[in-house]
Protein backbone atom coordinates (compact mmCIF):
# COMPACT_ATOMS: atom_id res chain seq x y z
CA UNK A 1 0.00 0.00 0.00
CA UNK A 2 1.45 3.46 -0.70
CA UNK A 3 0.24 4.97 1.77
CA UNK A 4 -2.22 4.82 4.84
CA UNK A 5 -5.78 5.46 3.55
CA UNK A 6 -7.49 8.42 4.68
CA UNK A 7 -10.98 8.07 6.97
CA UNK A 8 -13.90 8.92 4.53
CA UNK A 9 -12.18 8.46 1.29
CA UNK A 10 -14.97 7.84 -0.99
CA UNK A 11 -13.56 5.16 -3.36
CA UNK A 12 -10.53 3.32 -3.59
CA UNK A 13 -9.06 1.56 -6.25
CA UNK A 14 -6.62 -1.49 -5.23
CA UNK A 15 -4.57 -3.36 -7.91
CA UNK A 16 -2.94 -6.69 -6.21
CA UNK A 17 -0.22 -8.04 -7.94
CA UNK A 18 3.92 -8.87 -8.26
CA UNK A 19 4.86 -6.46 -11.70
CA UNK A 20 8.16 -9.23 -11.52
CA UNK A 21 5.38 -12.34 -11.84
CA UNK A 22 4.53 -11.82 -15.61
CA UNK A 23 0.88 -11.38 -15.61
CA UNK A 24 0.31 -11.10 -11.82
CA UNK A 25 1.41 -7.43 -12.28
CA UNK A 26 -1.94 -6.94 -14.41
CA UNK A 27 -3.53 -5.35 -11.19
CA UNK A 28 -0.44 -2.72 -10.91
CA UNK A 29 -0.87 -2.00 -14.50
CA UNK A 30 -4.47 -0.59 -14.74
CA UNK A 31 -3.74 1.18 -11.29
CA UNK A 32 -1.13 2.67 -13.32
CA UNK A 33 -3.02 3.33 -16.30
CA UNK A 34 -5.33 4.98 -14.19
CA UNK A 35 -3.28 7.16 -12.95
CA UNK A 36 -4.59 10.93 -13.51
CA UNK A 37 -7.86 9.96 -14.56
CA UNK A 38 -9.93 9.18 -11.50
CA UNK A 39 -12.04 11.73 -10.06
CA UNK A 40 -10.97 13.62 -7.18
CA UNK A 41 -10.75 11.57 -3.93
CA UNK A 42 -10.84 8.03 -5.51
CA UNK A 43 -7.47 6.51 -3.96
CA UNK A 44 -4.95 4.82 -5.99
CA UNK A 45 -3.38 1.67 -4.67
CA UNK A 46 -0.67 -1.48 -5.36
CA UNK A 47 0.04 -3.60 -3.23
CA UNK A 48 0.85 -7.51 -3.14
CA UNK A 49 -2.32 -8.69 -1.79
CA UNK A 50 -1.70 -9.76 1.76
CA UNK A 51 -4.93 -9.64 3.33
CA UNK A 52 -3.83 -7.24 5.94
CA UNK A 53 -2.96 -4.72 3.86
CA UNK A 54 -5.93 -5.24 1.87
CA UNK A 55 -8.38 -4.85 4.58
CA UNK A 56 -6.40 -1.77 6.00
CA UNK A 57 -7.01 -0.10 2.28
CA UNK A 58 -10.34 -0.35 1.57
CA UNK A 59 -11.78 -0.58 5.45
CA UNK A 60 -13.98 3.19 4.95
CA UNK A 61 -14.00 3.06 1.90
CA UNK A 62 -17.29 3.15 0.35
CA UNK A 63 -16.89 1.50 -2.99
CA UNK A 64 -13.26 -0.56 -3.29
CA UNK A 65 -12.57 -1.69 -6.43
CA UNK A 66 -10.19 -4.72 -6.55
CA UNK A 67 -7.90 -5.34 -9.99
CA UNK A 68 -6.30 -8.97 -9.98
CA UNK A 69 -4.44 -11.77 -12.01
CA UNK A 70 -6.39 -15.01 -11.61
CA UNK A 71 -5.14 -18.61 -12.47
CA UNK A 72 -7.72 -20.45 -14.07
CA UNK A 73 -7.56 -24.04 -15.76
CA UNK A 74 -8.85 -24.26 -18.53
CA UNK A 75 -7.76 -20.66 -18.57
CA UNK A 76 -8.67 -17.97 -21.61
CA UNK A 77 -6.06 -15.75 -21.46
CA UNK A 78 -7.23 -12.16 -20.76
CA UNK A 79 -10.87 -13.37 -20.35
CA UNK A 80 -12.22 -10.77 -17.65
CA UNK A 81 -14.15 -11.72 -14.63
CA UNK A 82 -16.49 -8.83 -12.89
CA UNK A 83 -17.87 -9.70 -9.69
CA UNK A 84 -19.66 -7.14 -6.96
CA UNK A 85 -20.69 -7.74 -3.61
CA UNK A 86 -23.28 -5.23 -2.57
CA UNK A 87 -23.39 -4.73 1.61
CA UNK A 88 -21.31 -7.33 2.11
CA UNK A 89 -21.27 -9.35 5.53
CA UNK A 90 -25.26 -9.43 4.67
CA UNK A 91 -25.13 -12.49 1.64
CA UNK A 92 -22.48 -14.56 2.83
CA UNK A 93 -21.43 -14.51 -0.83
CA UNK A 94 -17.95 -14.51 -1.36
CA UNK A 95 -15.94 -14.67 -4.87
CA UNK A 96 -14.62 -17.41 -5.83
CA UNK A 97 -10.35 -17.07 -6.14
CA UNK A 98 -7.78 -19.41 -6.68
CA UNK A 99 -5.88 -17.24 -3.72
CA UNK A 100 -5.21 -19.43 -0.47
CA UNK A 101 -4.56 -16.60 1.50
CA UNK A 102 -5.59 -13.62 -0.64
CA UNK A 103 -8.76 -11.84 -1.55
CA UNK A 104 -11.11 -14.50 -0.13
CA UNK A 105 -8.99 -14.60 3.40
CA UNK A 106 -9.40 -10.57 3.08
CA UNK A 107 -13.43 -10.60 2.89
CA UNK A 108 -13.24 -13.37 5.63
CA UNK A 109 -11.22 -11.50 7.68
CA UNK A 110 -12.88 -7.76 7.37
CA UNK A 111 -16.49 -9.70 7.98
CA UNK A 112 -15.15 -11.23 11.36
CA UNK A 113 -13.73 -7.66 12.04
CA UNK A 114 -16.28 -5.37 10.51
CA UNK A 115 -14.14 -3.63 7.98
CA UNK A 116 -15.63 -4.24 4.87
CA UNK A 117 -16.39 -1.31 2.35
CA UNK A 118 -19.68 -0.54 1.93
CA UNK A 119 -18.95 -1.91 -1.83
CA UNK A 120 -16.82 -4.11 -2.84
CA UNK A 121 -16.15 -4.51 -6.92
CA UNK A 122 -13.33 -7.23 -7.85
CA UNK A 123 -11.71 -7.30 -11.47
CA UNK A 124 -9.83 -10.73 -12.66
CA UNK A 125 -8.27 -11.34 -15.32
CA UNK A 126 -6.95 -14.67 -16.39
CA UNK A 127 -3.32 -14.84 -16.51
CA UNK A 128 -1.20 -16.83 -19.10
CA UNK A 129 1.94 -16.52 -17.65
CA UNK A 130 2.77 -15.95 -13.79
CA UNK A 131 6.47 -17.07 -14.34
CA UNK A 132 9.71 -14.86 -13.12
CA UNK A 133 10.08 -12.35 -15.24
CA UNK A 134 8.81 -8.53 -16.44
CA UNK A 135 6.40 -7.69 -19.14
CA UNK A 136 2.95 -8.81 -19.52
CA UNK A 137 1.64 -11.48 -21.97
CA UNK A 138 0.20 -10.22 -25.48
CA UNK A 139 -3.62 -11.01 -24.14
CA UNK A 140 -3.66 -9.63 -20.41
CA UNK A 141 -1.32 -6.57 -22.27
CA UNK A 142 -3.85 -6.09 -24.28
CA UNK A 143 -6.88 -6.33 -21.66
CA UNK A 144 -5.27 -3.69 -19.34
CA UNK A 145 -7.17 -0.45 -21.02
CA UNK A 146 -10.65 -2.80 -21.56
CA UNK A 147 -10.00 -3.38 -17.44
CA UNK A 148 -8.94 0.73 -16.74
CA UNK A 149 -12.11 1.61 -18.77
CA UNK A 150 -14.44 -0.97 -16.51
CA UNK A 151 -12.65 0.37 -13.78
CA UNK A 152 -13.31 4.08 -14.51
CA UNK A 153 -17.45 2.79 -15.24
CA UNK A 154 -17.41 1.49 -11.79
CA UNK A 155 -16.34 4.42 -10.35
CA UNK A 156 -17.90 7.19 -12.61
CA UNK A 157 -21.09 5.44 -14.42
CA UNK A 158 -24.54 4.90 -13.32
CA UNK A 159 -23.81 1.69 -11.12
CA UNK A 160 -21.67 3.86 -9.21
CA UNK A 161 -24.36 4.37 -6.69
CA UNK A 162 -25.77 0.54 -6.62
CA UNK B 1 -6.15 -46.13 9.62
CA UNK B 2 -3.92 -49.26 8.63
CA UNK B 3 -0.49 -49.11 8.41
CA UNK B 4 0.12 -51.91 6.79
CA UNK B 5 0.47 -50.72 3.45
CA UNK B 6 2.58 -47.79 1.67
CA UNK B 7 0.89 -44.25 2.22
CA UNK B 8 1.58 -40.87 0.83
CA UNK B 9 0.87 -37.41 2.02
CA UNK B 10 1.12 -34.94 -0.59
CA UNK B 11 -0.02 -31.13 -0.50
CA UNK B 12 0.21 -29.23 -3.72
CA UNK B 13 -0.24 -26.09 -2.42
CA UNK B 14 0.72 -25.28 1.56
CA UNK B 15 -1.80 -23.00 3.33
CA UNK B 16 -0.83 -19.79 5.68
CA UNK B 17 3.55 -20.50 4.55
CA UNK B 18 3.83 -16.95 2.32
CA UNK B 19 4.27 -18.40 -1.38
CA UNK B 20 3.79 -21.75 -2.93
CA UNK B 21 5.22 -24.99 -1.75
CA UNK B 22 4.36 -28.40 -1.68
CA UNK B 23 5.26 -30.97 0.86
CA UNK B 24 5.20 -34.61 -0.13
CA UNK B 25 5.77 -37.25 2.27
CA UNK B 26 6.59 -41.37 1.66
CA UNK B 27 5.72 -43.75 4.34
CA UNK B 28 6.42 -47.10 3.54
CA UNK B 29 5.19 -49.82 6.15
CA UNK B 30 6.57 -48.13 9.52
CA UNK B 31 8.84 -46.41 7.91
CA UNK B 32 8.95 -42.53 6.55
CA UNK B 33 11.28 -43.32 3.86
CA UNK B 34 11.08 -39.76 1.84
CA UNK B 35 10.43 -36.58 2.66
CA UNK B 36 10.31 -33.37 0.45
CA UNK B 37 9.35 -29.76 0.56
CA UNK B 38 9.19 -28.50 -2.98
CA UNK B 39 9.54 -24.89 -3.14
CA UNK B 40 9.80 -22.41 -5.27
CA UNK B 41 11.70 -19.40 -4.85
CA UNK B 42 12.44 -16.04 -6.62
CA UNK B 43 16.06 -14.48 -5.66
CA UNK B 44 17.48 -17.10 -8.16
CA UNK B 45 15.74 -14.84 -10.60
CA UNK B 46 16.58 -11.60 -9.03
CA UNK B 47 19.83 -12.85 -9.36
CA UNK B 48 19.99 -12.65 -12.64
CA UNK B 49 17.99 -9.85 -13.08
CA UNK B 50 20.37 -7.65 -11.28
CA UNK B 51 23.53 -8.15 -13.65
CA UNK B 52 24.37 -5.52 -15.67
CA UNK B 53 22.32 -2.99 -13.39
CA UNK B 54 23.93 -0.16 -11.45
CA UNK B 55 24.58 -0.50 -8.06
CA UNK B 56 22.41 1.73 -6.80
CA UNK B 57 19.56 -0.29 -8.00
CA UNK B 58 19.31 -3.33 -5.63
CA UNK B 59 17.69 -1.89 -2.70
CA UNK B 60 14.93 -0.94 -5.21
CA UNK B 61 15.04 -4.00 -6.91
CA UNK B 62 15.43 -7.02 -4.13
CA UNK B 63 12.55 -5.19 -2.12
CA UNK B 64 10.78 -6.56 -4.53
CA UNK B 65 11.50 -10.27 -3.80
CA UNK B 66 9.46 -10.14 -0.81
CA UNK B 67 6.15 -7.95 0.28
CA UNK B 68 6.58 -9.28 4.23
CA UNK B 69 10.33 -8.79 4.25
CA UNK B 70 12.13 -6.10 2.08
CA UNK B 71 13.88 -4.23 4.47
CA UNK B 72 15.86 -7.40 5.13
CA UNK B 73 16.73 -7.58 1.38
CA UNK B 74 16.96 -3.39 1.14
CA UNK B 75 19.69 -4.04 4.37
CA UNK B 76 21.33 -6.64 3.03
CA UNK B 77 21.93 -5.52 -0.40
CA UNK B 78 22.85 -2.35 0.82
CA UNK B 79 25.33 -3.90 3.14
CA UNK B 80 26.65 -5.87 0.56
CA UNK B 81 27.25 -2.83 -1.88
CA UNK B 82 28.42 -0.29 0.90
CA UNK B 83 30.76 -3.08 1.71
CA UNK B 84 32.20 -2.91 -2.57
CA UNK B 85 32.27 0.58 -2.67
CA UNK B 86 34.28 1.12 1.15
CA UNK B 87 31.38 3.64 2.78
CA UNK B 88 30.58 2.91 5.97
CA UNK B 89 26.78 3.99 7.94
CA UNK B 90 27.56 4.55 11.45
CA UNK B 91 25.79 6.97 13.96
CA UNK B 92 22.10 7.92 13.31
CA UNK B 93 22.61 6.72 9.90
CA UNK B 94 22.90 3.03 11.15
CA UNK B 95 20.72 3.60 13.91
CA UNK B 96 17.73 5.29 11.46
CA UNK B 97 18.93 1.65 9.23
CA UNK B 98 18.14 -0.40 12.71
CA UNK B 99 14.70 1.48 13.62
CA UNK B 100 13.45 0.57 10.24
CA UNK B 101 14.30 -3.19 10.44
CA UNK B 102 12.49 -2.63 13.91
CA UNK B 103 9.44 -1.90 11.95
CA UNK B 104 9.90 -5.30 9.44
CA UNK B 105 10.23 -7.71 12.25
CA UNK B 106 7.22 -6.01 14.38
CA UNK B 107 4.99 -6.27 11.46
CA UNK B 108 6.10 -9.35 9.68
CA UNK B 109 6.16 -11.39 13.53
CA UNK B 110 3.04 -10.35 14.06
CA UNK B 111 1.55 -11.45 10.64
CA UNK B 112 3.07 -14.85 11.44
CA UNK B 113 2.27 -15.48 15.13
CA UNK B 114 -2.09 -13.92 14.82
CA UNK B 115 -2.62 -14.96 11.46
CA UNK B 116 -0.60 -17.91 10.55
CA UNK B 117 0.83 -19.72 12.91
CA UNK B 118 -1.85 -19.27 16.36
CA UNK B 119 -4.78 -20.89 14.37
CA UNK B 120 -2.69 -24.07 14.54
CA UNK B 121 -2.35 -23.98 18.19
CA UNK B 122 -5.79 -22.86 18.76
CA UNK B 123 -7.64 -25.56 16.83
CA UNK B 124 -8.58 -23.15 13.86
CA UNK B 125 -8.63 -24.20 10.13
CA UNK B 126 -7.24 -20.21 9.44
CA UNK B 127 -6.98 -16.75 11.01
CA UNK B 128 -10.55 -15.80 9.76
CA UNK B 129 -12.33 -18.95 11.82
CA UNK B 130 -10.17 -17.35 14.80
CA UNK B 131 -11.11 -13.62 13.88
CA UNK B 132 -14.87 -14.83 14.43
CA UNK B 133 -14.38 -15.91 18.37
CA UNK B 134 -11.47 -13.95 19.28
CA UNK B 135 -12.05 -10.75 17.64
CA UNK B 136 -10.13 -9.29 20.55
CA UNK B 137 -6.95 -11.30 20.47
CA UNK B 138 -6.94 -10.81 16.26
CA UNK B 139 -7.63 -7.28 16.70
CA UNK B 140 -4.34 -7.01 18.65
CA UNK B 141 -2.31 -8.67 16.27
CA UNK B 142 -3.33 -5.87 13.69
CA UNK B 143 -2.45 -3.29 15.97
CA UNK B 144 0.51 -4.50 16.63
CA UNK B 145 1.33 -5.08 12.95
CA UNK B 146 0.07 -1.26 12.21
CA UNK B 147 2.69 -0.25 14.38
CA UNK B 148 5.50 -1.90 13.11
CA UNK B 149 4.30 -0.40 9.72
CA UNK B 150 3.97 3.34 10.86
CA UNK B 151 7.68 2.47 11.35
CA UNK B 152 8.37 1.54 7.83
CA UNK B 153 5.71 4.32 6.34
CA UNK B 154 7.35 7.15 8.23
CA UNK B 155 10.75 5.63 7.46
CA UNK B 156 11.11 3.68 4.44
CA UNK B 157 8.42 5.90 2.98
CA UNK B 158 5.53 3.21 2.71
CA UNK B 159 5.25 -0.44 4.14
CA UNK B 160 5.32 -2.63 0.98
CA UNK B 161 8.51 -1.97 -1.15
CA UNK B 162 9.59 1.06 0.58
CA UNK B 163 10.96 3.99 -1.57
CA UNK B 164 12.87 6.11 0.91
CA UNK B 165 15.74 3.46 1.32
CA UNK B 166 18.86 4.04 -0.98
CA UNK B 167 22.48 2.79 -0.97
CA UNK B 168 24.65 4.76 1.35
CA UNK B 169 21.20 5.27 3.85
CA UNK B 170 17.91 6.91 2.98
CA UNK B 171 16.67 9.52 0.54
CA UNK B 172 15.66 11.53 3.52
CA UNK B 173 16.14 12.00 7.36
CA UNK B 174 13.09 12.34 9.39
CA UNK B 175 13.44 15.25 12.64
CA UNK B 176 13.28 14.55 15.97
CA UNK B 177 9.70 15.80 15.90
CA UNK B 178 8.46 13.66 12.99
CA UNK B 179 9.58 10.15 14.70
CA UNK B 180 7.81 11.63 18.47
CA UNK B 181 4.24 10.74 17.17
CA UNK B 182 5.85 7.42 16.65
CA UNK B 183 7.39 6.90 19.97
CA UNK B 184 4.04 7.21 21.47
CA UNK B 185 2.48 4.75 19.34
CA UNK B 186 4.90 2.19 20.22
CA UNK B 187 4.80 2.84 23.69
CA UNK B 188 1.37 2.05 23.17
CA UNK B 189 2.01 -0.86 21.38
CA UNK B 190 4.66 -2.67 24.03
CA UNK B 191 1.86 -4.09 26.50
CA UNK B 192 0.28 -5.31 23.60
CA UNK B 193 3.04 -6.92 22.35
CA UNK B 194 4.07 -8.32 26.35
CA UNK B 195 0.19 -9.56 26.35
CA UNK B 196 1.05 -11.96 22.94
CA UNK B 197 4.24 -12.68 24.72
CA UNK B 198 1.77 -14.42 27.43
CA UNK B 199 -0.49 -15.75 25.43
CA UNK B 200 1.50 -17.70 23.16
CA UNK B 201 3.14 -18.90 26.39
CA UNK B 202 0.12 -20.87 27.10
CA UNK B 203 -0.28 -22.78 24.08
CA UNK B 204 0.44 -26.72 24.17
CA UNK B 205 3.72 -27.40 22.77
CA UNK B 206 4.41 -30.64 21.30
CA UNK B 207 7.44 -32.29 22.89
CA UNK B 208 10.19 -31.93 19.79
CA UNK B 209 13.86 -30.87 19.48
CA UNK B 210 15.47 -29.54 16.94
CA UNK B 211 18.89 -31.56 17.01
CA UNK B 212 20.23 -28.89 13.97
CA UNK B 213 23.56 -26.41 14.43
CA UNK B 214 22.38 -23.13 14.50
CA UNK B 215 23.66 -20.39 12.60
CA UNK B 216 22.71 -16.63 13.62
CA UNK B 217 24.45 -13.28 13.57
CA UNK B 218 26.09 -11.85 16.18
CA UNK B 219 26.31 -8.00 17.39
CA UNK B 220 28.06 -7.48 20.19
CA UNK B 221 26.44 -6.01 23.39
CA UNK B 222 22.92 -6.25 21.42
CA UNK B 223 20.36 -8.24 19.72
CA UNK B 224 21.53 -9.22 16.23
CA UNK B 225 18.69 -7.05 13.75
CA UNK B 226 19.91 -5.64 10.99
CA UNK B 227 24.12 -5.99 11.25
CA UNK B 228 26.49 -8.70 12.32
CA UNK B 229 28.89 -11.12 11.71
CA UNK B 230 27.76 -14.80 11.82
CA UNK B 231 28.21 -17.59 14.43
CA UNK B 232 27.32 -20.87 14.50
CA UNK B 233 26.35 -22.94 17.93
CA UNK B 234 29.42 -25.73 16.99
CA UNK B 235 31.83 -22.85 17.65
CA UNK B 236 31.69 -21.37 13.94
CA UNK B 237 32.53 -17.51 13.57
CA UNK B 238 32.98 -16.21 10.48
CA UNK B 239 32.50 -12.62 8.36
CA UNK B 240 29.37 -11.98 5.90
CA UNK B 241 32.86 -12.41 3.20
CA UNK B 242 33.28 -15.91 4.44
CA UNK B 243 29.78 -16.91 4.33
CA UNK B 244 30.55 -18.71 1.16
CA UNK B 245 33.18 -20.53 2.72
CA UNK B 246 31.27 -22.16 5.04
CA UNK B 247 27.65 -22.48 3.37
CA UNK B 248 27.70 -24.67 0.24
CA UNK B 249 24.42 -24.40 -1.74
CA UNK B 250 23.62 -27.36 -3.86
CA UNK B 251 20.89 -28.50 -6.22
CA UNK B 252 17.88 -30.92 -5.01
CA UNK B 253 16.09 -32.36 -8.08
CA UNK B 254 13.04 -31.82 -6.34
CA UNK B 255 13.56 -27.97 -6.15
CA UNK B 256 13.90 -24.53 -7.78
CA UNK B 257 15.84 -23.12 -4.40
CA UNK B 258 18.99 -24.73 -3.26
CA UNK B 259 19.93 -26.24 -0.65
CA UNK B 260 21.93 -25.03 1.66
CA UNK B 261 24.87 -27.08 3.88
CA UNK B 262 28.01 -26.63 6.27
CA UNK B 263 31.04 -26.83 4.65
CA UNK B 264 33.06 -29.66 6.39
CA UNK B 265 28.90 -30.74 7.45
CA UNK B 266 29.07 -28.97 10.61
CA UNK B 267 29.15 -30.33 14.21
CA UNK B 268 26.46 -32.24 13.62
CA UNK B 269 28.06 -34.17 10.47
CA UNK B 270 25.18 -33.81 8.38
CA UNK B 271 25.46 -30.24 7.13
CA UNK B 272 22.21 -29.39 8.32
CA UNK B 273 21.48 -26.36 10.27
CA UNK B 274 18.97 -23.56 11.07
CA UNK B 275 18.83 -19.57 10.96
CA UNK B 276 15.89 -18.24 12.09
CA UNK B 277 14.38 -16.96 15.26
CA UNK B 278 15.28 -19.99 17.53
CA UNK B 279 19.20 -19.82 16.07
CA UNK B 280 18.93 -16.03 17.24
CA UNK B 281 17.50 -16.47 20.55
CA UNK B 282 19.90 -19.54 21.30
CA UNK B 283 22.85 -17.48 20.10
CA UNK B 284 22.23 -14.08 21.52
CA UNK B 285 19.92 -14.60 24.18
CA UNK B 286 22.12 -12.88 26.52
CA UNK B 287 21.64 -9.56 24.81
CA UNK B 288 18.07 -9.05 24.84
CA UNK B 289 16.76 -5.79 25.90
CA UNK B 290 15.59 -5.90 29.21
CA UNK B 291 11.88 -6.30 28.76
CA UNK B 292 12.40 -9.05 26.48
CA UNK B 293 14.44 -10.24 28.59
CA UNK B 294 12.29 -10.66 31.30
CA UNK B 295 9.10 -11.76 28.70
CA UNK B 296 11.28 -14.89 28.01
CA UNK B 297 11.61 -15.55 31.20
CA UNK B 298 8.34 -14.96 32.29
CA UNK B 299 7.60 -17.57 29.03
CA UNK B 300 9.95 -20.45 30.29
CA UNK B 301 12.06 -19.46 27.29
CA UNK B 302 15.38 -20.18 29.39
CA UNK B 303 19.01 -18.90 27.75
CA UNK B 304 17.95 -21.43 24.97
CA UNK B 305 15.04 -22.97 22.82
CA UNK B 306 15.14 -26.21 20.31
CA UNK B 307 11.67 -26.33 20.21
CA UNK B 308 10.60 -25.30 16.38
CA UNK B 309 6.29 -25.45 17.81
CA UNK B 310 8.36 -22.57 20.30
CA UNK B 311 9.35 -20.39 18.09
CA UNK B 312 5.74 -18.76 18.13
CA UNK B 313 7.17 -17.53 21.44
CA UNK B 314 10.51 -16.36 20.47
CA UNK B 315 8.97 -14.34 17.98
CA UNK B 316 6.47 -13.23 20.57
CA UNK B 317 10.04 -12.12 22.53
CA UNK B 318 11.25 -10.50 18.82
CA UNK B 319 8.66 -8.08 19.06
CA UNK B 320 9.24 -6.99 22.13
CA UNK B 321 13.01 -6.30 22.05
CA UNK B 322 12.16 -4.66 18.37
CA UNK B 323 9.58 -2.44 20.44
CA UNK B 324 12.06 -1.52 23.07
CA UNK B 325 15.00 -0.98 20.76
CA UNK B 326 12.83 1.12 18.62
CA UNK B 327 12.31 3.65 20.98
CA UNK B 328 16.01 3.88 22.47
CA UNK B 329 16.91 4.98 19.60
CA UNK B 330 14.03 7.53 18.81
CA UNK B 331 14.58 8.72 22.58
CA UNK B 332 18.73 9.31 21.40
CA UNK B 333 17.81 10.64 18.18
CA UNK B 334 19.64 13.37 16.27
CA UNK B 335 19.13 13.65 12.94
CA UNK B 336 22.50 13.05 10.83
CA UNK B 337 24.43 15.84 8.96
CA UNK B 338 23.15 14.16 5.79
CA UNK B 339 20.43 11.78 4.95
CA UNK B 340 23.22 9.46 2.81
CA UNK B 341 27.09 8.84 3.04
CA UNK B 342 28.75 9.04 -0.33
CA UNK B 343 29.18 5.94 -1.93
CA UNK B 344 31.34 5.82 -4.90
CA UNK B 345 31.42 2.90 -7.13
CA UNK B 346 34.69 0.93 -7.60
CA UNK B 347 35.49 -2.75 -9.13
CA UNK B 348 35.39 -4.95 -6.19
CA UNK B 349 33.47 -7.76 -4.44
CA UNK B 350 30.71 -7.11 -1.64
CA UNK B 351 29.22 -8.85 0.91
CA UNK B 352 26.10 -7.91 3.12
CA UNK B 353 24.22 -10.44 5.61
CA UNK B 354 21.39 -8.87 7.71
CA UNK B 355 18.76 -11.04 10.41
CA UNK B 356 15.62 -11.38 8.00
CA UNK B 357 12.46 -12.24 10.64
CA UNK B 358 12.75 -15.94 9.20
CA UNK B 359 17.01 -15.87 9.74
CA UNK B 360 20.18 -15.05 8.00
CA UNK B 361 19.40 -13.07 4.35
CA UNK B 362 22.94 -13.08 2.74
CA UNK B 363 23.91 -10.77 -0.67
CA UNK B 364 27.05 -10.47 -2.42
CA UNK B 365 27.68 -8.15 -4.99
CA UNK B 366 30.48 -7.96 -8.17
CA UNK B 367 30.67 -4.64 -9.60
CA UNK B 368 32.93 -3.26 -12.14
CA UNK B 369 34.73 0.08 -11.75
CA UNK B 370 31.68 1.86 -13.06
CA UNK B 371 29.56 0.54 -10.87
CA UNK B 372 27.97 -2.10 -12.77
CA UNK B 373 26.87 -5.17 -11.74
CA UNK B 374 28.75 -7.92 -13.03
CA UNK B 375 26.99 -10.66 -10.57
CA UNK B 376 24.95 -11.14 -7.50
CA UNK B 377 24.43 -13.59 -5.16
CA UNK B 378 21.43 -14.33 -2.73
CA UNK B 379 21.20 -16.52 -0.09
CA UNK B 380 17.28 -16.35 1.96
CA UNK B 381 16.83 -18.13 5.23
CA UNK B 382 14.51 -20.37 3.54
CA UNK B 383 16.58 -22.58 1.08
CA UNK B 384 19.20 -22.67 4.21
CA UNK B 385 16.37 -23.92 6.30
CA UNK B 386 15.44 -26.42 3.76
CA UNK B 387 16.93 -29.02 4.77
CA UNK B 388 16.22 -28.80 8.51
CA UNK B 389 12.48 -28.55 8.01
CA UNK B 390 12.70 -31.70 6.03
CA UNK B 391 14.36 -33.36 9.01
CA UNK B 392 12.29 -32.20 11.27
CA UNK B 393 9.13 -33.31 8.94
CA UNK B 394 11.00 -36.84 8.94
CA UNK B 395 11.29 -37.21 12.56
CA UNK B 396 8.03 -35.61 13.18
CA UNK B 397 5.93 -38.23 10.75
CA UNK B 398 7.92 -41.10 12.52
CA UNK B 399 6.59 -39.77 15.89
CA UNK B 400 2.99 -39.69 14.36
CA UNK B 401 2.26 -42.97 12.60
CA UNK B 402 -0.95 -43.88 13.83
CA UNK B 403 -2.40 -39.87 13.13
CA UNK B 404 -4.84 -40.79 9.98
CA UNK B 405 -3.67 -38.60 6.76
CA UNK B 406 -5.96 -35.68 7.53
CA UNK B 407 -4.54 -35.24 10.57
CA UNK B 408 -0.76 -36.22 9.93
CA UNK B 409 -0.83 -33.53 7.20
CA UNK B 410 -2.33 -31.08 9.07
CA UNK B 411 0.68 -31.51 11.67
CA UNK B 412 2.77 -31.49 8.59
CA UNK B 413 1.76 -28.07 8.05
CA UNK B 414 2.05 -27.01 11.71
CA UNK B 415 5.66 -27.92 11.34
CA UNK B 416 6.79 -26.48 8.35
CA UNK B 417 4.82 -23.21 9.54
CA UNK B 418 7.05 -22.95 12.59
CA UNK B 419 9.72 -22.00 10.46
CA UNK B 420 7.87 -19.23 8.56
CA UNK B 421 9.13 -20.15 5.79
CA UNK B 422 8.89 -17.78 2.82
CA UNK B 423 8.47 -20.44 0.13
CA UNK B 424 8.25 -17.90 -3.01
CA UNK B 425 8.44 -14.55 -1.08
CA UNK B 426 6.84 -12.41 -4.08
CA UNK B 427 3.49 -14.27 -5.08
CA UNK B 428 0.29 -14.78 -3.57
CA UNK B 429 -0.90 -17.44 -5.77
CA UNK B 430 -1.71 -20.42 -3.78
CA UNK B 431 -3.73 -23.82 -4.44
CA UNK B 432 -4.45 -26.30 -1.73
CA UNK B 433 -4.70 -30.34 -2.77
CA UNK B 434 -4.34 -33.50 -0.95
CA UNK B 435 -3.73 -36.22 -2.33
CA UNK B 436 -3.68 -40.15 -0.75
CA UNK B 437 -2.52 -42.63 -2.59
Amino acid sequence: VTAPRQAGTPAVVIGIGNEFRRDDGAGPAVVTRLRGQVPAGVELLITDGEPVRMIEAWAGAEVAVIVDAVRAEPAVPGRLHRLVLHRPGNSGARPVSSHGFGIDEAIGLALALDRMPGRLIVHAVEAADLGQGVGLSPAVAAAVDVLAAAVLRDLTGPGQRG
Amino acid sequence: MSHKHDRTLFTSGLARVEGEGAMYVRVTGSRVDEVRLDIYEPPRFFEAFLRGRSYTEPPDITARVCGICPVAYQTSACHAIEDACGARLDGPLADLRRLLYCGEWIGSHALHIYMLHAPDFLGYPGAVEMAAEHRDVVERGLALRRAGNAIMELLGGRSIHPVNVRVGGFYRAPSAAELAPLARRLRDALPLAQDTARWVAGFDFPDFTCPHELLALSDPGRYPIERGTLVTSGGLAFTAAEFEQHVIEEQVPHSTALHARLAGNGQAGDGRYMTGPLARYTLNSGSLPPLAAEAAAEAGLGPSCRNPFRSIVVRAVEVICAIEEALRIIGEYRPPARPAVPVTPRAATGYGVSEAPRGVLYHRYELDSGGIIRSARIVPPTSQNQPAIEDDLRRFVQARLDFDDARLTSACEQAIRNYDPCISCSTHFLDLRVDRR
